[in-house]
């Protein structure tokens, strides 16, 4: 009796799956652990930075003032005054590089995946990768070479978008080429066999459905030129008053404005204008971020 | 307006791939005309290049004459652009474009070719979903995006999207390949419906299917791997399926080929 119970609760042949071996156990925890380790130290120091700026710029920010008025007039110890004439220069600056960096390489993006074959799509690529890897002074001096050694225009806000193309136009042309690609042939296919020409399909069919991606690299690209400090540095002076003209004389941006007062100011106003600069220019940054996230998600495809 | 199809001759390449050798073939008007064989004999390499849709491949290129109620289509004046517009096309995948909504899916091809006119294309819409069998299904939700429909509604309404141009020529490639038994019965009802005002050529791998709707079927086949694909016969459906001339046509039909 007691057998014939045992011998039914014994398995004819053992279990086919056997419990984990202490060598993948172990091999497991140090891999979970490394993988820990790195988010930790990717995370911390964009953690600290964070709480740093907001700990010590927030009081700035929090004042009225310091979105609607300049520094004009004001001296280095000076409580009050605010940043708009930089705020007003980044972002001038920087949608004067989109107005020319994002027609440029969204047409160098279709080139490359509607109609580029042979050598000259294979030298665009390369000059584009280049490009993407010259680093920001470079371009700057670049510009200053040529826009104001060579050609005899003076330093400028204008120049500094300049520099700026520079920058933005490999990462529009690649995360634009990415998005273009991601469009399957099959709907190119379903319009050239509606009788429609090729870029008429490009203009109608392929941009439309790549558009939300294409729009949140704009965007993405946008903020990071806007935070550059190389070109604004060496391309126009700055001032502490508000100027409206793109086109000449000095002209305050966010980075500029913090450099500025770290070299001229070393009273603790200029330190708290520093701060304050520095989460304006974070706050600005994460506006952009969520704008490219909402009209991404606005012009995306809908399945319903 | 269907029109007649004349191939001459005609030869495909990819690059430097010889696909399809030699194809002699003619479809008369107001007839839908099958084509068979096995995997990779080149049956949409030869209907793509019905509609010069071959050539849009990189490569890609073909010899011989592909006439149009006697205008041969690869003459060098000749447009592809307005090749397909007469010519349409359904594919294997459906296909629908996935910005656009379930009606301006199907008069995209009149609207980008510059009909502004509303009611015009509300009128077209609907005589094309109610062509392809579809009307019925989306009727109330012409607005919504076409990528919301089934499988078998999208195929409908991508052939809604061919018809709604008028086309004289309506090419189908496995466009029964993806759907259930009762869209596939839906389509092919279609197909014989479309039969009165379309010159028809489909590709189908369904035996059955190639018999229920076809009124002639070519057979392809290929010698061997990396040969070209040639075409073996063709004939009425009727006679291919119970007395073909050709020994490997019986043998394919009757399931007995590799
Ligand atoms: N884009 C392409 N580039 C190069 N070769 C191709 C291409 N498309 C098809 N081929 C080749 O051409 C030959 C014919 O292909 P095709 O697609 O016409 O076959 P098919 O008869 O339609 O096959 P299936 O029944 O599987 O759809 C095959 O050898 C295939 O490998
Ligand atoms: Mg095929």
């Amino acid at each position: 009796m007691t057998t014939a119970t045992l011998d039914v609760n014994q398995p004819a042949t053992p279990p086919a799956f056997q419990h984990l071996s202490t060598g993948r156990r172990v091999k497991n925890g140090i891999a979970t652990a490394l993988v820990w380790l790195a988010f930790l130290v990717a995370v911390i120091p964009l953690v600290w930075v964070l709480v740093s700026v907001l700990a010590r710029g927030a009081h700035m920010v929090a004042n009225a003032d310091w979105w609607q008025q300049s520094l004009g007039g004001l001296l280095g110890d000076d409580v009050g005054g605010g940043v708009y004439h930089a705020i007003y220069g980044s972002l001038v600056q920087s949608l004067m590089c989109a107005v020319i960096a994002v027609p440029i390489g969204l047409l160098v993006a279709i080139y490359l995946v509607e109609y580029g074959r042979g050598r000259l799509a294979k030298a665009t690529t390369f000059m584009v990768d280049i490009l993407s890897g010259v680093p920001s002074i470079v371009a700057a001096l670049f510009i200053y070479a040529m826009w104001i050694t060579t050609l005899g225009f003076n330093r400028s806000g204008f120049a500094v978008s300049l520099a700026l193309v520079l920058l933005m136009l490999p990462v529009v042309v690649r995360s634009s080429e990415d998005m273009l690609r991601l469009v399957p042939d099959e709907l190119r296919e379903a319009s050239y066999a509606l009788g429609i020409p090729k870029w008429k399909t490009i203009v109608k069919i392929v941009i439309p459905t790549a558009l939300s991606g294409i729009l949140t690299g704009i965007m993405l690209a946008l903020a990071r030129v806007m935070g550059e400090t190389a070109p604004v540095l060496v391309l126009v002076g700055y001032s502490g008053y508000i100027n409206y003209d793109l086109f000449s004389g000095e002209m305050a941006s966010l980075p500029l404005l913090m450099n500025s007062e770290r070299v001229s100011n070393p009273s603790p106003i200029g330190t708290d204008r520093i701060w304050g600069a520095a989460l304006t220019l974070v706050i600005i940054i994460a506006l952009f971020n969520l704008a490219a996230t909402l009209l991404s998600r606005l012009v995306a495809p809908k399945k319903k | 307006m269907a029109k007649r199809i004349d191939v001459k001759d005609l030869n495909i390449y990819y690059g430097k791939f010889h696909a399809v050798d030699g194809v002699t073939l003619s479809v008369p008007p107001r007839s839908v005309t099958a084509f068979i064989g096995p995997s990779g004999c080149g049956k949409s390499t030869v209907l793509r290049s019905l509609n010069r849709m071959h050539e849009v491949i990189p490569g890609a290129r073909v010899e011989g004459d592909v006439l149009l109620d006697g205008q041969n289509i690869y003459a060098s004046a000749v447009d592809p652009v307005q090749v397909r517009r007469t010519i349409g096309m359904v594919f294997q995948r459906p296909n629908p474009f996935p910005t656009m909504s379930i009606r301006d899916n199907v008069v995209a091809g009149l609207k980008l070719a510059g009909v502004r006119n509303k009611s015009q294309l509300d009128e077209v819409a609907e005589r094309a979903l109610r062509g392809a069998n579809l009307w019925n299904e989306v009727k109330d939700r012409l607005n919504r995006p076409g990528g919301g429909l089934s499988g078998g509604q999208q195929q409908r309404l991508c052939i809604a999207r061919a018809i709604a141009v008028r086309p004289d020529v309506l090419l189908m490639d496995e466009p029964c390949s993806a759907l259930d038994p009762i869209s596939t019965l839906a389509i092919e009802d279609l197909i014989t419906e479309l039969k009165k005002d379309y010159t028809i050529v489909i590709v189908t791998h369904n035996m059955q299917q190639a018999a229920r709707v076809s009124d002639q079927t070519a057979f392809f086949n290929l010698a061997g791997v990396g040969q070209p694909g040639r075409l073996v016969e063709i004939d009425d459906t009727e006679k291919i399926f119970s007395n073909p001339t050709q020994k490997a046509t019986e043998d394919y039909i009757s399931g007995r080929f590799g």
